[in-house]
C-alpha cells in the first residue's frame, strides 16, 4: 500500500500543481489492480488528496482507463478509415473467430479483451492491431493465429 | 528523396536517439547559439522564417509567442504531441526516430518566451515513443544540457479531443479534456492559467534548424506564404504509403504517384483526403494543388496535418462517410450542443441512407444538419465532423442519390470498406469476463 502511496507523492512532485498527477496515478493504479475498480479509485483518491468521485469522473473520459473488468491482455484493432481501406474488417472477424468472441468482448478464461479502436498512428503500415499497447503493423488475417498464439503463450 | 530533409534528416544512416549520435551530426548546436541570443531576436527569427504551426491550423508561431506576456514570471511551453488524427503519423515518427531534435526545439523555445517548464503530452497509445522520448530526456538532462529548464514527458489515456489544444491543457491540469471557452486564448491564459506557448511536434522539431539554416536559407525551402518542409502522412490505397518529408508547395500527384508509387491493383483513384480524415475531400481533377496552406485552401480543403488519404474506386462514400462521422461521435466530448448532438443526427442520417431506408428530403436534412453545426461549436471538432460529410455529399452527390432511388447501397458487400465496425459499435456489447484472481 505504501509504495503505490509513496509513488504518487513522487508523481505530484513532478508537476506545479499536484492536480496533473492525477491521469498518471489512475494509470498507476490500473496497473495495480487490473481495471479501475471502487478499492483502486479509492486508494487513488486518497493517495493524490481528493475524492473517489473527482478520480471516477476524469476515469470515464479517457478510452484507455478501464471502469470494468478486463482481461489480462488487450487487444486492439484499428478500424479508422486508412486501415478500413486496407482491409481492417477482415482482421476483426479473423480475431473473432479465432478467440470465438465479438468485438468489446472478452474471453471466458479472462485472459484476453479484444476490441475495436480509432486511429492508433501507424496508417502507412496499415492494419495496426495494438497488443498489450505494443504495435504489431501490417496485419492481414492470416497473421492473427500468430499474434494470438503469442498473446497466450504470454498467458 | 533527393529533396531537402530537414526534420528527418540522417535518420536512415543513424540512431539519433542516442544523444552522441545526435551531437555527432551537430545537434544541440542551435541551443548553444540560441543562448547566446536574446530571447527576443528568437522570437524574431521564428517570426521572419514564417514558421507556421504544423497541427492543423497553421498559424504562425511567431506571432503566438509574440503575445505572450514576457514579464509574467511564470511562463510554459507545451508541445501537442497527442497525434490522433486518422491518417496522422508524423509526429510517432519524429519522436521515435529523432526526440532530441524535439527536446532541442523546446529547450530553445523556451529561452524564447522565457520559460522554466516545458511539458511534452504525448498520446497515450505511443508506449514505445514514450519510453523512446523519456530516455532522451534524461539523457540529455544527464548531460547538462537543460540549464535552469525542466521537461516533462505527459502521457494521455485515449482521446482524440485531447489534440485540441484547450481540452488538452484542461487533460494536463488533471481533468476531464474538455476544451475551454476562447478567449483568453493560451498565450495569455493558458496551463494553470498562465501564458502558454503550444505548438505541434513538428513545428517545435523545425525550430533548431531555422537556426541552424539561418533564416534566409530557411525560407528558400518551400513555397514564401509557407517555407520550411512537411513530414506528410500518406497512407490509403496507394502503393508506398509512408512518412515523406517534403518542401511545401510539393505537388499532390506528385505525393501520390512519383513518391507514393501510384494507386495499386490497376484501380482508379476517387478521391484525395489531404490532411486527415477531417478536412474535405478533393477530386482527381485537383491532383495539381500544391501542397502548402494557401493552395489547399484555395482548392477548398485544409492542410490540416499533412495526412493524405488515398481512396480509390473500390470505396462506397456513403459508407466512407458514415465510419467518420461515427469517430467524431465516439470523440465528441460532450460539452457543448451543436457537437454532441450534430454528430449524433450525422450517424442517425447516414446509417438510413446506407441501409436503403432514406428519402429524398433525408439529403436535404443531412445538408441542414451540416450547415447548421458549422462554425458553432465550442472547438473545431464539430466542424470536423462536418467537412467529411458536406464534401464527400457535394462532391459524390450521385451516388448518395443512387442509395435513395435504388433503396440499397449499390456497392454493398462489395465496397472495400464494407461492414467496418466502430468502436462506437461496441459499446453495446457486454463483456463476457470472469473477474481474474
Ligand atoms: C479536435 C481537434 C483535434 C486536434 N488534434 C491535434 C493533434 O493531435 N495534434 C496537434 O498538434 N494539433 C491538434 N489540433 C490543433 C490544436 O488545437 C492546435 O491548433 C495546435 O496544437 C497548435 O500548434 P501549431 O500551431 O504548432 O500547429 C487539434 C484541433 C482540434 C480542434
Ligand atoms: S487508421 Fe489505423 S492506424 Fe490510423
Amino acid at each position: 500500500m505504501s509504495t503505490f502511496y509513496d509513488e504518487v507523492q513522487a508523481l505530484k512532485a513532478r508537476y506545479p500543481d499536484w492536480l496533473s498527477a492525477t491521469m498518471p496515478a489512475l494509470r498507476l493504479a490500473q496497473e495495480k489492480h487490473g481495471y479501475l475498480s471502487p478499492d483502486a479509485l479509492r486508494e487513488c483518491a486518497n493517495a493524490l488528496g481528493t475524492t473517489p468521485a473527482f478520480c471516477e469522473s476524469v476515469a470515464t473520459f479517457y478510452d484507455m482507463l478501464h471502469l470494468q473488468p478486463v482481461g489480462r491482455h488487450m487487444v486492439e484493432v484499428c478500424t479508422n478509415l486508412p486501415c478500413a481501406l486496407a482491409g481492417a474488417q477482415r482482421v476483426v472477424e479473423a480475431f473473432e473467430e479465432q478467440l470465438g468472441l465479438r468485438a468489446g468482448e472478452t474471453t471466458g478464461d479472462g485472459e484476453i479483451t479484444f476490441r475495436t479502436v480509432e486511429c492508433l498512428g501507424g496508417c502507412g503500415r496499415a492494419t495496426v492491431v495494438a497488443v498489450d499497447e505494443r504495435y504489431h503493423e501490417f496485419v492481414t488475417p492470416e497473421k492473427v493465429p500468430e499474434i494470438v498464439g503469442a498473446v497466450r503463450g504470454n498467458a | 528523396m533527393g529533396t531537402p530533409e530537414l526534420i528527418l534528416a540522417h535518420t536512415d544512416e543513424r540512431d539519433l536517439a542516442q544523444l552522441d549520435e545526435y551531437r555527432a551530426i551537430g545537434g544541440y548546436r542551435s541551443l548553444a547559439r540560441a543562448r547566446e541570443l536574446e530571447p527576443a531576436a528568437l522570437i524574431q527569427a521564428i517570426t521572419d522564417a514564417t514558421l507556421r504551426g504544423r497541427g492543423g491550423a497553421g498559424f504562425p508561431m511567431g506571432r503566438k509567442a509574440s503575445l505572450i506576456d514576457q514579464k509574467n514570471p511564470r511562463k510554459y511551453v507545451v508541445v501537442n504531441a497527442d497525434e490522433s488524427e486518422p491518417g496522422a503519423f508524423k509526429d510517432r515518427e519524429i519522436m521515435g526516430r529523432n526526440p532530441h531534435l524535439l527536446i532541442e526545439g523546446c529547450l530553445i523555445t523556451a529561452r524564447a518566451i522565457e520559460a522554466h517548464a516545458v511539458f511534452i503530452y504525448i498520446r497515450g497509445e505511443y508506449l514505445t515513443e514514450y519510453e523512446i522520448l523519456d530516455r532522451a530526456v534524461e539523457d540529455a538532462r544527464a548531460a547538462d544540457l537543460f540549464g535552469d529548464v525542466d521537461v516533462v514527458v505527459h502521457r494521455g489515456a485515449g482521446a482524440y479531443i485531447c489534440g485540441e489544444e484547450s481540452a488538452l491543457l484542461e487533460s494536463l491540469e488533471g481533468k476531464r479534456g474538455q476544451p475551454r471557452p476562447r478567449p483568453p486564448f493560451p498565450p495569455v491564459t493558458g496551463l494553470y492559467a498562465k501564458p502558454t506557448q503550444i505548438n505541434n511536434v513538428q513545428t517545435i522539431a523545425t525550430v533548431p534548424k531555422i537556426l541552424e539554416l539561418g533564416v534566409e536559407e530557411f525560407a528558400k525551402i518551400g513555397v514564401p506564404s509557407s517555407p520550411g518542409t512537411a513530414v506528410f502522412s500518406l497512407s490509403g490505397n496507394v502503393a508506398r504509403p509512408g512518412n515523406y518529408e517534403l518542401p511545401l508547395g510539393t505537388p499532390l500527384r506528385s505525393l501520390i504517384y512519383d513518391v507514393g508509387g501510384g494507386i495499386p491493383d490497376g484501380r482508379a483513384i476517387k478521391g484525395i483526403i489531404p490532411g486527415g480524415s477531417s478536412v474535405p475531400i478533393l477530386t482527381p481533377d485537383q491532383l495539381d494543388t500544391p501542397l502548402d496552406y494557401d493552395s489547399i485552401q484555395a482548392a477548398g480543403s485544409f492542410f490540416g496535418s499533412a495526412a493524405v488519404i488515398v481512396v480509390d474506386d473500390r470505396c462506397c462514400m456513403v459508407q466512407l462517410a458514415l465510419r467518420a462521422a461515427k469517430f467524431y461521435m465516439h470523440e465528441s466530448c460532450g460539452k457543448c450542443t451543436p457537437c454532441r448532438e450534430g454528430t449524433r443526427w450525422l450517424v442517425q442520417l447516414l446509417t438510413r441512407i446506407e441501409e436503403g431506408d432514406a428519402v429524398d428530403a433525408d439529403l436535404e436534412l443531412l445538408e441542414s444538419v451540416c450547415s447548421r453545426m458549422l462554425g458553432r461549436s465550442l472547438c473545431a471538432l464539430g466542424d470536423f465532423a462536418v467537412y467529411p460529410v458536406s464534401s464527400y455529399l457535394r462532391k459524390f452527390r450521385g451516388e448518395f442519390q443512387q442509395h435513395v432511388d435504388e433503396g440499397a447501397c449499390p456497392y454493398g458487400a462489395e465496397s472495400s470498406i464494407a461492414g467496418i465496425e466502430a468502436p462506437i459499435d461496441a459499446h453495446m456489447h457486454h463483456p463476457t469476463v470472469e473477474v481474474p484472481g
